[in-house]
């Protein structure tokens, strides 16, 4: 279980001259499930960003299974089985619902394919009704299904998820947190961003915090959500 | 149900109406109707650019003139050239222009983008209008068309003009028809999504630079395609098929038929052309025959306002149908 997926090291980014990240370690291992906390504009997306590559870190290092990853291009990392949800949905709208599940397909980096078209409509029956639909035509919630469905047609061994639940009907966040408790149980790692806090506590192995770009802790989850000063210090509940 | 089959077999009824058309034995219009359907694979290659991938290229007449120089150069003057390899050669080398271009403007965006594609296309304009390779302003004439012989047996004779007519329609259900497999393809709903989103497509695990070369090395070829049957229709080539103009030319029969749909590329070509035809028609407007650019830009303007989805659109209009984008999906 101890073998890392994603390793980042003392990672500096800006945005122009802002300095946005400042010296941030972050690593996921083997199926485990991540808690990534902090108030609006603390650096979460931003260091998402710069491991995927979508963000050039000006200094550290990020590593993808050992293997350094730092400069190299977004699709070359997400090749390497890292699939990003991003914030505020992002689905295909001149495509299909089958089209935009279809197009993300192939195996996993150790070419397992548990994840195919049928297993991703049986765990989304929602989104099954609604195959020919054009991908603009689902409600909020559904597009938000479609997008994690596409992700795991990609068979990754970590899916980062950034405000899934964002805007949606209580109901409906319910129902996609269920889904990321199945994704959880099927072994894929997880790291998830989410304003719930106390729902990603619940779910997550490990919590980072992050306050002006830097972590000010990175330990258990229960550890976190039984101390109610470290609660109200980092993240103002 | 009905509708959806009847859309399915609408293609294939056009061509066999069209593959007719030389029946009726009438020269000028034969000819017309082999014009418009050379517009028609140029503007569906410009298409495959600016509808499903999202680059708006200003620039593409330049693969149209290139091919056509091609023919030009490699026709001897008293011996028809083979089609057999003078029309490979004019695609291939259009295609090269493609890839060697498309690595420098393809690191450009929006309307740097549209830029940079004129700016190639301008200097390949230059390249034939001022140095003694192209024949300056004059152009260059081809005074045997190319032949298609199999051996002694002459399989395909472009002086004939009904011969011509078909191989032309032959090329243009074949570029409609492989596009369609393409873009019904995983490559083509990928060049779809970056479209769309790039950054998206990337996260997904796409190498988009390489999507969007292939799309526009693609494009070119087939734009080759039709410049190297203009040059065989119109028997001589000068500067001007590859000038802004003939761009713009394209980049608007693409607008009105409605981006992003094969089918309305055609029709914008057919629309363009015929209008183009009509409009300067001096019998029927006399004075302003002469200005018919003027009318064609306010028609342009009005499609651009009333119908953004192009004439293509129109249609989806009366048939009451979701758009076409949606429906193809039914058949992967």
């Amino acid at each position: 279980m101890s073998e890392h997926i994603l390793d980042a090291n003392g990672l500096h980014s800006f945005y122009g001259v802002s300095h946005i990240l400042h010296g941030v370690d972050f690593s996921v291992r083997k199926g485990e499930t991540i808690g990534l906390m902090g108030r609006n504009g603390m650096g979460k997306t931003t260091l998402i960003k710069s491991m995927l590559g979508l963000v050039r870190p000006r200094q550290g290092a990020v590593r993808v299974r050992g293997v350094d990853m730092t400069h190299a291009a977004p699709h070359a990392i997400a090749r390497k089985g890292i699939a990003y949800v991003p914030e505020g949905r992002g689905i295909f709208p001149n495509l299909s619902v089958r089209e935009n599940l279809i197009m993300a397909a192939r195996a996993g980096v150790d070419g397992r394919r548990e994840w195919d078209f049928d297993r991703v409509i049986h765990t989304f029956p929602r989104i099954g009704e609604r195959l020919n639909n054009g991908g603009a035509q689902l409600s909020g919630g559904e597009q938000q299904m479609l997008t994690i469905g596409r992700a795991l047609m990609t068979n990754p061994d970590l899916l980062i998820l950034d405000e899934a639940t964002e805007g949606l009907a209580p109901l409906i966040a319910k129902e996609i947190w269920s889904i990321i408790k199945t994704i959880r149980a099927s072994g894929i790692a997880t790291v998830i961003v989410d304003k719930n806090y106390a729902a990603v506590m619940a779910l997550s192995n490990r919590s980072v915090v992050l306050v002006k770009g830097r972590v000010v802790f990175a330990g258990e989850s229960s550890e976190l959500s039984g101390n109610q000063e470290l609660m109200h210090r980092f993240l103002g509940v | 149900m009905n509708n959806v089959r009847f859309s399915r077999s609408l293609p294939y009824a056009v061509i066999g109406l069209l593959a007719m058309f030389p029946m009726l034995d009438s020269t000028f219009y034969t000819q017309l109707l082999s014009k418009v359907l050379i517009m028609a694979i140029f503007a569906m290659s410009l298409d495959l650019l600016v509808g499903y991938t999202g680059l708006v290229s200003f620039g593409h007449a330049a693969y149209f003139g290139l091919a056509g120089y091609v023919l030009a150069l490699l026709a001897a003057k008293f011996e028809a050239v083979s089609l057999w390899w003078s029309l490979p050669a004019a695609i291939g080398i259009c295609v090269a222009f493609a890839l060697a271009t498309g690595m420098l403007v393809l690191r450009t965006r929006g309307i740097y983008f549209i830029m940079v594609t004129l700016a190639f296309a301008q200097m390949l304009f230059f390249v034939f209008h001022d140095t003694k390779l192209g024949g300056g302003s004059d152009g260059i004439y081809i005074y045997t068309k190319p032949t298609m012989n199999l051996g002694d047996t002459v399989l395909v004779n472009l002086e004939k003009l009904d011969q011509f007519y078909w191989l032309v329609l032959f090329c243009t259900a074949g570029t409609y028809f492989l596009l369609r497999r393409i873009l019904g393809s995983s490559f083509g709903r990928a060049l779809m999504g970056i479209k769309v989103n790039e950054h998206r497509m990337r996260a997904l695990g796409f190498p988009v630079f390489r999507y969007q070369l292939a799309s526009f090395a693609l494009a070119g070829g087939l734009g080759g395609l039709a410049g190297y049957l203009a040059a065989v229709q119109f028997g001589f080539v000068n500067p001007e098929i590859l000038s802004w103009h003939q761009s713009g030319a394209v980049l608007m029969m693409v607008i009105l038929g409605g981006m992003g749909t094969l089918h309305g590329a055609v029709i914008g070509a057919f629309a363009f052309v015929l209008l183009q035809e009509v409009l300067s028609n001096q019998a029927w407007f006399g004075i302003a025959a002469k200005h018919w650019q003027l009318a064609m830009g306010i028609l342009i303007m009005l499609v651009a306002l009333y119908l953004p989805q192009g004439l293509a659109g129109l249609m989806n209009k009366f048939q009451r149908k979701p758009p076409p984008e949606a429906e193809e999906g039914a058949d992967v």
